[in-house]
């Protein structure tokens, strides 16, 4: 460090010989990178960050005025709220395994069973993860729905609807790593394993399983949040008893006016969220992805 | 301490085996029986099929037509791993995850070895390849002569009948290479019941580790025999020049021998009749530098200097022909006309045909 300081000050004198007029233009180069880097920041403090610091400061603000900390106590004492978070947990969790089993199934039959087409399939996988996630459940409406062809039982309207239809919508989710994965593994070691005189079920859980094992706590981590979030797909069933912490916040800030409970579910939310792509972080940087 | 093979000592047969993908014949019509306990080498350039006729035998590949069958045992419609063979390739193929122990400890526990054995084998296998000492290890902390060892310890604990190594040298450098040829040598003495198929496309393995050597060219077999056979009594071009290297010399055979750019060259010609068009096969090192039998001439147009010898190029007649000779004080420049001369027994007439690959 020593070394570069009387450098830097050489420099901005100009009277470094050589190379010293390029650098006297660029002078005031330290400067300039934070001129480019404000407009995005101011930006997105804006139009981000700023109705979010709203949100958070809206929770401690109950209609009385003032500051207070009663928003938390009764949204987090009300029976609605325990329901809605314990909803919320249970479904995300049961959508995550189930689109762990499904995808880690799927993805096997894809990357290791030749069949014709498994490229145009493993490539739809990638479309499928663009589509919005309430056009599945609008498919969905078409078979199991009121009206549908499985007929009138009123199945996407329970909590298990959602859970179908979130199983359906994010298990591509946990496909695209596994497949990326897959796609690694040496096929040596497969045939290694089976001229050892393993059979499929034992190279699945003995080679497959543990090479796939970083990529499915990655897809699975993502998946969670994702499902923790879920609007679109439980607004879509119809589900009126399924009341997630989205919905919550949606109810109350829409339907209730109540902005200091919408805004105080709604920083419950963030923070389990925030929680979880931070684990979803350190998982998927330890799978290399 | 050797494990022995827990049935009788089983062959490998070949029954007319013929492998194609996509309409394309990647072996075609294989017959070839590997004895028991015998090593054969299945020799050739890429392409040949060799791998194919491997790959065949462990079951990753179903043949057209033809039967493959381990002893007495048609394998033809198993799996693999009903086969009881062992397998080593070119890249190790150990598991990552398993440490050493459990990597040579796999195929016993598909096998529903007992537990109380598996220890003793996977010790008796590491010992075997000299391994012991690294059962903790993982594979990524070996070298890669030390990975393909807990590979062939891998494929011998489960006692297979059948060995199959496909090209297991290629990944390692010189050195290490002589040295695992060695090894696997010593293996073969030290288990002298399995047989060996070994795949490869270097010469110097089949010649030093081989029983006998399989010639393989474009998907068909094209001659079979021990290195010393082939080697001094090749039976057609191909083979004579994938076996250590040779003149193939085009000549039209006579009454009193073979005539090649004018010289009549003493040499059996085994009934062939006097006009027709042949192959003379000379190794390099059998052809002498000056006046000898059989005295051919011509103008030396490139020479190579190789240490212990030095390798001459002599343009006779428009045809190249090469000599080694111990290394020439004086050697001639290149433009000077040079006499070359070999003894008639050093000389195979082979049909005509030209050598490639």
């Amino acid at each position: 460090m020593a070394e570069v300081a009387p450098q830097v000050r050489v420099v901005r004198g100009g009277s470094r010989p050589g190379g010293g007029s390029r650098r006297s233009h660029t002078a005031p180069r330290p400067y300039k990178p934070l001129l480019w880097a404000l407009p995005p920041i101011a930006l997105l403090g804006l139009v981000f960050l700023y109705p979010l610091a709203l949100v958070v400061r809206q929770s401690f603000q109950p209609d009385t005025g003032g500051f207070s900390l009663q928003p938390y106590a009764d949204v987090l004492a009300s029976e609605s709220f325990g329901r809605a978070l314990w909803t919320t947990v249970w479904l995300a969790v049961a959508a995550t395994a189930g689109c762990l089993v499904l995808g880690f199934l799927l993805a096997l039959v894809i990357a290791f069973v030749p069949f014709p087409g498994a490229r145009t399939v493993a490539r739809f996988v990638d479309v499928y993860l663009s589509f919005p996630s309430f056009l599945i459940t609008l498919a969905l409406l078409f078979i199991y729905g009121g009206t549908g062809i499985v007929g009138s039982f009123r199945f996407l309207t329970t909590p298990w609807g959602v859970l179908l239809a979130e199983i359906t919508y994010f298990t591509p989710f946990v496909m695209r790593p596994l497949l990326a994965a897959f796609s690694g593994i040496d096929t040596a070691q497969i045939e290694a394993a089976g001229s050892l005189g393993a059979r499929a079920p034992r190279i699945v859980r003995r080679i497959i399983l543990p090479e796939a094992l970083p990529a499915l706590a990655a897809g699975g981590s993502l998946v969670l949040v994702l499902c923790l979030n879920e609007f679109g797909i439980v607004l879509f069933t119809g589900a009126k008893g399924v009341t997630t912490l989205p919905m919550l916040v949606y109810g109350k800030a829409i339907l209730e006016s109540d902005y200091p409970g919408a805004c105080v579910v709604a920083v419950v939310n963030v923070l389990i969220s925030v929680g979880l792509y931070g684990l979803y972080r350190v998982v998927s940087r330890r799978a290399g992805a | 301490m050797a494990p022995a093979a827990p049935a009788a000592p089983a062959g490998i047969r070949f029954d007319g085996v013929t492998v194609a993908y996509h309409g394309t014949v990647v072996l075609d019509a294989l017959d070839l029986t590997v004895e028991p306990g015998e090593v054969m080498a299945l020799l050739g350039p890429s392409g040949s099929g060799k791998t194919t006729a491997l790959r065949a035998v462990a079951g990753f590949v179903r043949p057209v037509a033809g039967r493959v069958l381990l002893g007495d045992r048609d394998v033809t419609d198993l799996p693999p791993h009903r086969r009881g063979i062992g397998m080593v390739v070119q890249q190790y193929a150990l598991f990552p995850h398993m440490r050493v122990e459990d990597n040579v400890a796999f195929g016993l526990k598909a096998r529903r070895t007992p537990k109380s054995e598996i220890r003793a084998r996977v010790t008796e296998a590491l010992e075997l390849t000299g391994m012991a000492g690294y059962a903790r290890r993982h594979p990524r902390e070996l070298s890669g002569g030390q990975q393909q060892r807990v590979a062939i310890a891998r494929a011998l604990a489960v006692r297979p009948e059948v060995l199959l190594l496909d090209e297991p040298l290629s990944a390692l450098d010189a050195q290490l290479r002589s040295g695992m040829l060695a090894e696997l040598a010593r293996l073969h003495r030290e288990l002298p019941d399995v047989s060996i198929l070994y795949v490869t496309h270097d010469q110097v393995e089949a010649l030093t580790l081989a029983d006998r050597i399989a010639v393989m060219d474009r998907a068909r077999l094209r001659a079979c025999g021990t290195p010393r056979e082939l080697y001094r009594a090749p039976t057609d071009a191909f083979t004579a020049s994938f076996v250590g290297g040779a003149n193939l010399l085009p000549v039209t055979v006579r009454a009193s021998g073979a005539e090649f750019a004018g010289t009549v060259i003493e040499v059996g010609t085994d009934g062939v009749a006097p006009g027709a068009s042949a192959t003379l096969c000379v190794r390099p090192h059998l052809v002498g530098l000056g006046d000898g039998p059989n005295r051919i001439t011509g103008t030396l147009a490139e020479l190579q200097w190789r240490g212990a010898t030095h390798r001459l190029y002599v343009d006779v007649g428009g045809h190249r022909v090469m000599a080694d000779v111990r290394e020439l004080r004086q050697p001639p420049a290149l433009g000077d006309e040079v006499a070359l001369h070999f003894a008639s027994e050093d000389a195979v007439l082979l049909p005509a045909g030209v050598a490639h690959g």
